[in-house]
């Protein structure tokens, strides 16, 4: 039977805030890694971008569809991958988005795939707010990931803010 | 509210709570700017070619064709 979901770390966001959040010493006895992420930014409208590395590579691209109040919407990258999921400062007080960023055979020795769904929060009549969005991401990278970090492209994680790293086992 | 970022050492259960250093504040903000820029290039392009199809579209309509006739050429 399948041994999913073992949560290997987490942290909350202080009082102080954070720009990045990273996971270091991943262990390699997984199949695959699941981070959860409930977030706010002090920046945005609606909602805030984080770029997504691992182990400090640069070697990005990625396919993004999205939806928000206005408007559906799709595009590309071809240097980043970047989740959605933060709720911005024009957001309802005190809501938060949140995303699952999926990272199949990330110890495996060929370039690794991600996959990425984020909503943030619906109940505002904020600019660009209720986003969906859907991404799938390339590292170009073929070494074992052993450690990702979240970076928001501007201002910082509030306090509460949570990241969980699972890693999941086939067998 | 200063810049900070988290470290959490999965093998140890450490976490570290540490002051970006100025080269990763530049860098942070470079990386910003440079995919701002990536996705105004990309949105241009799209409006770009939304304006075109607009346009050709226009030009058929004045030649006589109909809005099927029109739809049937995009396929």
């Amino acid at each position: 039977m399948a041994d999913t979901y073992t949560l290997i770390s987490s942290v909350t966001v202080g009082a102080g805030g954070a720009s990045s959040i990273s996971f270091s010493s991943i262990p390699t006895t997984y199949t695959d890694l699941l981070v959860r992420v409930s977030a706010r930014a002090t920046s945005g409208g609606g909602w805030s971008d984080s770029t997504i590395t691992f182990n400090g590579g640069t070697t990005y691209s990625s396919r993004y569809l999205y939806g928000d109040s206005s408007a559906a919407n799709s595009g590309s990258s071809a240097s980043a991958i970047v989740t959605r999921g933060a709720n911005g400062n024009s957001t309802t007080a005190n809501t938060f988005g949140n995303s699952d960023i999926y990272i199949p055979n990330y110890a495996g020795s060929n370039a690794k795939s991600v996959s990425i769904d984020d909503v943030t929060e619906n109940n505002s009549g904020a600019t660009n707010s209720a986003i969906t969005h859907l991404e799938a991401g390339l590292s170009a990278s073929t070494t074992a990931i052993n450690s990702i970090t979240l970076t928001l492209g501007s201002g910082n994680y509030v306090q509460y803010s949570t990241a969980y790293l699972y890693g999941i086992k086939n067998s | 509210m200063a810049d900070t970022k988290i470290v959490v050492n999965c093998e140890t259960g450490e976490v570290e709570e540490l002051p970006l250093t100025a080269d990763e504040i530049a860098q942070r903000a470079a990386d910003q700017a440079a995919w701002e820029a990536e996705q105004a290039a990309i949105e241009a392009d799209k409006q770009a070619k939304a304006e075109a199809k607009a346009s050709a579209e226009s030009k058929l309509s004045a030649l006589g064709l109909t809005d099927d006739e029109i739809a049937a050429l995009r396929g």
